[in-house]
């Protein structure tokens, strides 16, 4: 039997993480992310877990020595937020093209500056190029649910690939909810042990990983790495419905909600999908035909079957909670248009940039994106693609 | 490697150290040690070893060993592991610092070793906090106005003395090796955290004749600018005392990159220089009960 329990976000990973007992936790405290290596020391020190947790002196330093234990042939966790992710940018793409299945809680974070403390996504909007894989998470379950399943994807054989379980500071990370956990031997079971085909502390068979790479090679590694998140779409996939037949819950690269027959949809991500769901309730109250899309996995990034999720819709609005600067949109709007691109034309589809440095994000400002949607649907122009939602102009 | 180069010499002199039934996991600091010794598809170790990035050696290593902590105590371990990390002066005294104190700090069961070339080889030759003071650089040029580098040397092997580390020594490559070896002995085999300091010169920045390596690293322990010695246990103990002092010109002359210090206008520098050694060689003395 599951167990249920009343867990915030945070205590959830930690949790999830003690279930797991790796071989190393390297870690540094940032607010939201803070309590993760804070609980998970607790359990360290009560000897609940055979971990070596390592209190690294800076996030850099944290991704450094995962990959250092990673590379020797260990399961390695980490967490943090914002700043603390964007220490380690320069080790996110060591980890990834070293091939090393690291697994990282991302307590998303708006990045500074100025210094915030509260939830955005553009700290790991900012990593997306890094090579991680990405799963999102709108509450405590699906984090905990992600970051079981997220092992088992990163070091599958055929991907080999480190990933990061984002949810929202403070909005999921510090809420206590209800949350069904799986007994301590059920994820063991699931989680299986690390066994890579070539790891450091092999005496057998010593290897050097981090190479310096020249032209002769460096681009054939790059495709190969490219091939790698491309195989994990499949990957995920299968360990999606495995953890199904053990959780009953069930995970696909997105969430659809009510977008069968709906005529308008938003797509967003993490915590803000919960308010957005009600919002579309009481537009079907009232007969109109919204919907939902929430992305789950962003990297690898389901083009095809977001395009054929949404194919039918009459208008879009993609929601993000980062800046891209790009001066045209957020970074999820520019995706999900390339991906309709040629495929499904004529779509009506607007970015609305929302929630930045953790600006409330009411049911209100939801329904006025959707009235923006009806608008563009009676009259069938899009006006400005660009727009802004709950900032004072 | 370049002909004359000191970091391979003093690579090979540290590994000779391990057991031949020990198992190793080396790391490197980016410098010219790892760019010329892992190109691939080619390697130059016969052990495992990684290199991750420049400022980092110190926890990318920890980590390797915090990884053979948790299989010890899972009791999934095969063979007995040593952890070994590298670093030129560029990534342990300046932009490795962090990475290495903390490694230290925490107490991993590791050596950190710095080849001390003092300077950013890799790149060509800039200045870092390692340089000697007045030495020329392509970031501390000496020209009509500047006469080279103009800070002295960090010493590291203090700072890293002051961690209250079990082991702590600075040696270089002479005495048939001897020094090096007892040191990589001790460093390798005590338990905890060590840190080696060793002079490596460069042909290419240094400026010196290739076949003179040896002599060059003699000079820096005949004049007490690169004094030979340990910490053990918080003990200080002078591992080498010249017979005889020698005067500092005998190792800037042989060096291109001190070549300005002797021009007529610049002989107050080269005074300078001696003033510094002295104090900081009497200092030492005093330190190791010696004086
Ligand atoms: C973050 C970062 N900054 C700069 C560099 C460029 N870089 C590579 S090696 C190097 C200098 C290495 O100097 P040192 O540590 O003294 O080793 P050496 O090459 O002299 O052996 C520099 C500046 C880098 N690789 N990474």
């Amino acid at each position: 039997m599951a167990i249920r329990e009343r867990l915030s976000g945070n205590e959830a990973m930690a949790v999830a993480m003690r279930q797991i007992n790796p071989d190393v936790v390297a870690a540094f405290p940032i607010t939201p992310s803070t309590e993760i290596p804070q609980y998970f020391s607790q359990f360290v020190s009560n000897g609940e877990v055979d971990t070596e947790f390592v209190a690294v002196e800076s996030e850099h330093s944290a991704m450094s020595a995962c990959i250092g234990a990673a590379a020797a042939g260990a399961r390695a966790m980490t967490a943090t937020s914002a700043n603390g992710l964007a220490l380690m940018w320069e080790m996110l793409y060591i980890a990834a093209s070293s091939r090393l299945p690291i697994t990282m809680s991302c307590v998303n974070r708006a990045l500074s500056g100025p210094i915030n403390i509260h939830n955005d996504h553009s700290d790991s909007m900012g990593a997306r190029d890094s090579g991680w894989i990405q799963l999102y998470s709108e509450n405590n379950q699906e984090a905990y649910d992600n970051l079981l399943q997220a092992l088992r994807i990163g070091e599958h054989e055929d991907v080999m690939l480190p990933v990061m379980v984002c949810q929202d500071g403070f909005i999921t990370s510090h809420a206590v909810e209800n949350i069904e956990l799986l007994e301590d031997d059920k994820v063991k079971g699931f989680v299986g042990e690390y066994e890579p085909d070539h790891y450091m502390m092999n005496p057998k068979e010593p290897i050097g990983v981090g190479p310096l790479d020249l032209p002769a090679y460096y681009f054939e590694h790059k495709r190969q790495q490219a091939e790698a998140i491309k195989r994990s779409k499949k990957v995920i996939m299968d360990v999606a419905k495995e953890y199904e037949k053990l959780t009953g819950r069930s995970y696909g690269y997105f969430e659809e909600y009510k977008l069968n027959d709906a005529e308008i949809a938003i797509v967003i991500i993490n915590s803000t999908a919960g308010t957005a769901k009600t919002v579309v309730d009481k537009l079907r109250d009232n007969g109109i035909k919204a919907g939902l899309l929430k992305i789950r996995v962003f990297r690898p990034f389901p083009a095809e079957e977001i395009t054929a999720a949404l194919k039918n819709v009459k208008a879009i609005a993609v929601m993000d909670k980062a800046e891209s600067f790009s001066a045209v949109g957020g970074p999820l709007f520019t995706e999900i248009k390339a991906a309709l691109y040629g495929v499904a034309d004529g779509i009506n589809i607007i970015n609305y940039i929302y929630g930045l440095g953790g600006r409330d994000v009411r049911s209100d400002d939801i329904e006025l994106v959707y009235n923006a949607l009806l608008e563009i649907q009676k009259t069938g122009k899009t006006g400005e693609t660009y727009r802004y939602v709950g900032v004072r102009e | 490697m370049c002909a004359g180069c000191g970091a391979p010499v003093a690579v090979r002199a540290i590994l000779r150290a391990l057991e031949p039934e020990d198992q190793v996991v080396c790391g490197a600091a980016t410098g010219c040690l790892e760019v010329s010794t892992f190109l691939y598809p080619f390697t130059a170790w016969k052990d495992s070893f990684i290199h991750s990035a420049f400022e980092n050696v110190g926890a990318t290593i920890s980590g390797a060993e915090a990884a053979y902590a948790a299989w010890n105590r899972k009791g999934k371990t095969t063979g007995n592991y040593k952890f070994i990390a590298f670093g030129g002066d560029g990534g342990t005294y300046d932009i490795g610092i962090q990475s290495l104190s903390g490694a230290m700090e925490r107490g991993h069961d590791m050596v950190y070793v710095c080849y001390d070339n003092e300077a950013y080889m890799n790149t060509g030759i800039q200045r870092s906090s390692s340089t000697p003071k007045y030495a020329d650089t392509t970031t501390s040029p000496q020209g009509t106005a500047v006469p080279g580098k103009q800070q002295y040397k960090k010493d590291l092997t203090q700072v890293m003395a002051a961690h209250n580390i079990p082991y702590v020594a600075q040696t270089t490559l002479t005495q048939n090796f001897k020094d090096i070896h007892e040191k990589s002995e001790k460093a390798i085999y005590k338990k905890g955290p060590a840190f080696l300091n060793v002079l490596a010169p460069c042909p290419r920045g240094w400026r010196y004749d290739t076949p003179d390596l040896m002599l060059i690293c003699k000079l820096a322990m005949d004049t007490c600018i690169w004094p030979i010695f340990e910490v053990e246990d918080g003990v200080w103990k002078l591992n080498y005392k010249p017979k005889k002092k020698l005067p500092v010109e005998d190792y800037l002359k042989r060096q291109g990159r001190f070549k300005h210090l002797f021009n007529k206008e610049n002989e107050h520098l080269i005074e300078e220089l001696q003033r510094d050694v002295d104090k900081k060689w009497d200092d030492l003395l005093r330190r190791c009960g010696e004086a």
